[in-house]
This record gives structure tokens, sequence and C-alpha cells, in this order.
């Protein structure tokens, strides 16, 4: 992956998706795809190639912690690094994420360079 | 209400609003609130349960959040329009999550609904157990806001400070 690769951004406040867009941008990442909920999340998984999943937890239709467990059990996207946004980082949360195979999370609010930090650290992850 | 609940969520939308907004709002000093009537043009209202329960409010005046969502999306808003109310949501839903990481570090565990944002002059906030609430003033260069919270024993028995 790379700074060309195209990142998903789920989240149902469109607000928040456009942060989200100008954080990536601001660090270098300008291939941008966006869903309101895990369900159109998939749809985008399933249409076109996404190098990385950045979705929020709290969603109606369908939450981040079940679009991370059905992106884990597809057998086509279940190497798809992962990290979850939240506006809590409460511990039953995490360890629930942790479970379902998140690559790691992030609590809002948070700024580019904490972004660009856990982006980096999971993209070192999977090249070991 | 316990005055425990009033620190973290002051810190909290300080920490929201200079993370995300790059303004540093200024407390002045919390007073009781004893009407529905809001304090400002715009606000959102949240419902938490836990080991205590009530609501959070977060009540801005309009050049106020025009200038904090500006600022926070990178644009030049003019008026209250859709973006501005998607973010007043995002920002209580923040401040909420980031005053209850703190309460549960005394052991108060709380959960949040989704929030609901009500526009206009004179609109009222219907807190979860009816009031009074406490008020939390804030000052920013661009115009005040308001943390408007109401919290109460789980039993449905409301304690007031």
């Amino acid at each position: 992956m790379d700074k060309s690769s195209k990142i998903l951004v789920v989240d149902d406040f469109a607000t928040m998706r456009k942060v989200i867009r100008n954080l990536l941008k601001q660090i270098g990442f300008e291939n941008i795809a966006e869903a309101e909920d895990g369900e159109m999340a998939l749809k985008e998984l399933k249409s076109q190639h996404i190098s990385f999943i950045i979705s929020d937890w709290n969603m109606p239709n369908m939450t981040g912690l079940d679009l991370l467990k059905a992106v884990r059990a597809d057998g086509d996207l279940c190497k798809t690094p992962f990290l979850m946004v939240t506006a809590e980082a409460l511990q039953d949360n995490v360890v629930q994420a942790v479970k379902a195979g998140v690559d790691n999370y992030i609590v809002k609010p948070f700024t580019a360079e904490v972004l660009n930090e856990k982006i980096t650290g999971i993209i070192a992850k999977y090249k070991k | 209400m316990n005055v425990q609940f009033i620190n973290p969520f002051l810190e909290g939308t300080i920490t929201v609003l200079q993370t995300m907004a790059f303004i540093v709002p200024r407390a002045g000093k919390p007073y009781l609130k004893k009407e529905n009537r809001a304090k400002g043009d715009i606000s959102a209202i949240i419902g938490i349960t836990g080991s205590v329960v009530g609501s959070l409010a977060l009540s801005f005046s309009e050049t106020c959040i025009i200038k904090i969502v500006s600022n926070m999306l990178g644009e030049d808003i003019k008026t209250l329009n859709g973006d501005i109310k998607d973010a007043v949501g995002e920002i209580t839903n923040m401040v909420s999550g980031v005053a209850r990481q703190k309460l549960e570090q005394d052991g108060v565990v709380l959960k949040a609904a989704i929030p609901t944002v009500v526009t206009g002059k004179s609109h009222t906030i219907s807190h979860v157990l009816g009031g009074p609430s406490i008020i939390i003033p804030f000052e920013t260069d661009d115009g005040p806001f308001v943390v408007d919270i109401c919290f109460g024993e789980s039993n449905g028995q409301a304690h007031q400070s």
C-alpha cells in the first residue's frame, strides 16, 4: 500500500466523512471512497479495490463492528487493513473490536498526526 | 445533580473544539437552568444511560457554530446549512464520548444514544429527566454557546445540586 492506494471512509455523519477526507489529504492520501454505513461499505468493497478501511463504530443499519466481522469473514476482503473510529474508548468496546480482528482504533476527536501514526503503524504491520 | 459530572463535560467540550476546530472556548461559571428554552440558535441533545441517566445538550449561537464548522471543514460557510446540523450532532457525540471516557476512569460507565438536532430561535430542549439542568456557559471570539446537562440516579430519582 502507498499514498495512491484507495481508502474507504465509512461514517453516517457526512461532516465527519469530510473531516476525515481532509485529514487524509493533509497526510498525502488523495484516493478516497466514502460510505455512510456498513451495508454501503460492503457494496463499495465488492465493487472496487479498497486497500484500507477507516470506519466509524456507531452507525445505523450495520455498525462498524458488524462491518469488521463481515470483512474478516469474507475470503476476498479478510486481509484488508481496518482502522476503527470511535467516540469512546470504553474497555468492553476495545475488547470486542480486538476479538473481531481490528488492526487498531482511534478515538474522536483526533488530529492528522494521530491519524497518520495509526495508518503508518497498520501498514508496517501488514508489510512484515 | 452530582457536580462530579460537570468537569468531564467541560473538559470534553474544550478538547473537541480545540482538536477539531482549532478554537479554545472560554468557560464561564456554571449555573442552574429551570426552563426548557434553549440558549442558542441550534442545539443537539443526546440521551445517556448507565449507572446514572440523563442527557447532554450543546446549544450554539449562529455566528459561533458557523465559525466552528467552517474551521472543521476548511470551508467558508455562511448560513445554518445541512453540514452545520450534521456537525452539531457529531460534536455533541464527541463531547459525550470524551466525557464518558473520563467518567469511566472514575468507575462511572455510561452509554449514549444517537443525538437529535433542533434549530430555530427560541427552540426548547427537553431533558430525559425533565430538569432542572446545569448550564456551563462558553464564550468564543465568534459568539457564545452552552453545554446543558441534566443527570440523576438510574432508578429515576433525579438529584438536584
